[in-house]
């Protein structure tokens, strides 16, 4: 089956043969520092990779990762990440108890890949739908 | 949670009246490209001070560094409200130049524009982590809003606890779709405006006294 798992052609290079998806747990984003999170997704991503994190990045996490992302898009090279998450139904009432209970707490499935490889087809509450294409 | 919210939302209003300073707030005029941010901003600035805070152009990332316009007196009321306006480069996650190929420029100038723009998204980024007290937050009216830039930045700019102004721009236009984006972002008011024709300006003006003054 072409996509998830490529076959190592003479070159050995699986990238030449279709798309590598590495999914995240949560556990192992868990015990990274903010900066370890964004690299790890980048690295993944500025080599082709399709990165799915089962619990997705914190706002002010997000909100680094478009900044890192931005300082290193070139020309030819990079030209930046599509990222998709289900919209959070809850951001509305996550004053008062989100700070409670640990605000930051996305646990939401995100799906992360360059942006000239990954482009979203359909989104909304209950489905998203990319279509990811080779290099 | 409707009660919790609104305990929080008292809470936070007393504290604010507490520590308040004479210091003009500061208000991030955000969004996605082309919504139409610097538009309303020379708006906002030539309605009260006479002056504009930059160039206005169809063609994306024209704003690629954050500009302020200092002490802009909004009068409502019968009282005056005073801000700091930062107009601030359209938020994406990707920056390809070849997209402004299309508009008339060679390879040489496309590129730098890229780097520029790549540059101007780092700053408004920065900008709304340390350095803004409110948000303006525009929108296309004729453009979907359920996009990721979007949905991370409401989520951002929430979970700074910052006041937030949805505004719905460009009503002119007949592909103009203002419930799509109440419907986005319920938790918010989303107020529709032309800030080119300066149609609906009285509202936005009486919202950025009541919510930033």
């Amino acid at each position: 089956m072409p996509g998830a798992t490529p076959d190592v052609d003479d070159d050995g290079d699986p990238a030449d043969d279709g798309v590598r998806i590495d999914m995240i747990s949560g556990a192992r984003m868990e015990g990274l520092a903010s900066m370890e999170k964004i690299r790890l997704i980048l690295d993944g991503v500025r080599d082709g990779n399709i990165v799915i994190l089962e619990e997705g990045l914190s706002p002010d996490e997000e909100s680094k990762l478009i900044e890192v992302t931005m300082t290193e898009i070139s020309p030819d090279d990079f030209t930046g990440i599509e990222i998709e998450t289900y919209p959070n139904p809850n951001t509305a009432d996550r004053g008062l108890l989100g700070k409670l209970i640990g605000r930051g707490s996305a646990q939401k499935l995100t799906v992360i890949g360059p942006a000239n490889r990954i482009e979203t087809l359909h989104k909304d509450e209950n489905l998203i739908s990319t279509l990811v294409s080779r290099k | 949670m409707g009660l919790l919210t609104s305990l929080r939302d008292s809470i936070s209003r007393v504290t604010d009246g507490l520590f308040a300073d004479d210091e003009p707030k500061r208000i991030g005029i955000y969004g996605p490209p082309n919504a139409g941010k610097t538009t309303l901003a020379n708006r906002i600035a030539r309605d009260w001070t006479g002056d504009a805070v930059g160039p206005e152009s169809h063609i994306p990332h024209e704003t690629r560094r954050a500009r302020r316009k200092e002490n802009v007196e909004i009068e409502r009321n019968g009282r005056t409200v005073t801000i700091d306006i930062v107009d601030t480069p359209g938020v994406t996650t990707k920056v390809d130049y070849k997209q402004f190929l299309d508009h008339d420029m060679d390879k040489e100038d496309a590129v730098r524009r890229s780097r520029e723009a790549t540059e101007g998204v780092a700053e408004a980024m920065h900008w709304l982590r340390e350095d803004v007290d409110g948000v303006i937050y525009v929108l296309d009216s004729t453009e979907d809003p359920f996009t990721q830039v979007n949905t991370m930045l409401i989520g951002i700019i929430e979970s700074q606890d910052l006041p937030v102004l949805i505004l719905a721009n460009k009503i002119d236009l007949p592909e103009s779709e203002i419930q799509q984006i109440a419907n986005a972002f319920p938790q918010h008011e989303t107020i529709p405006l032309s800030a080119l024709e300066g149609d609906n300006m009285d509202e936005v003006y009486t919202n950025i006294a009541e919510y930033f003054g």
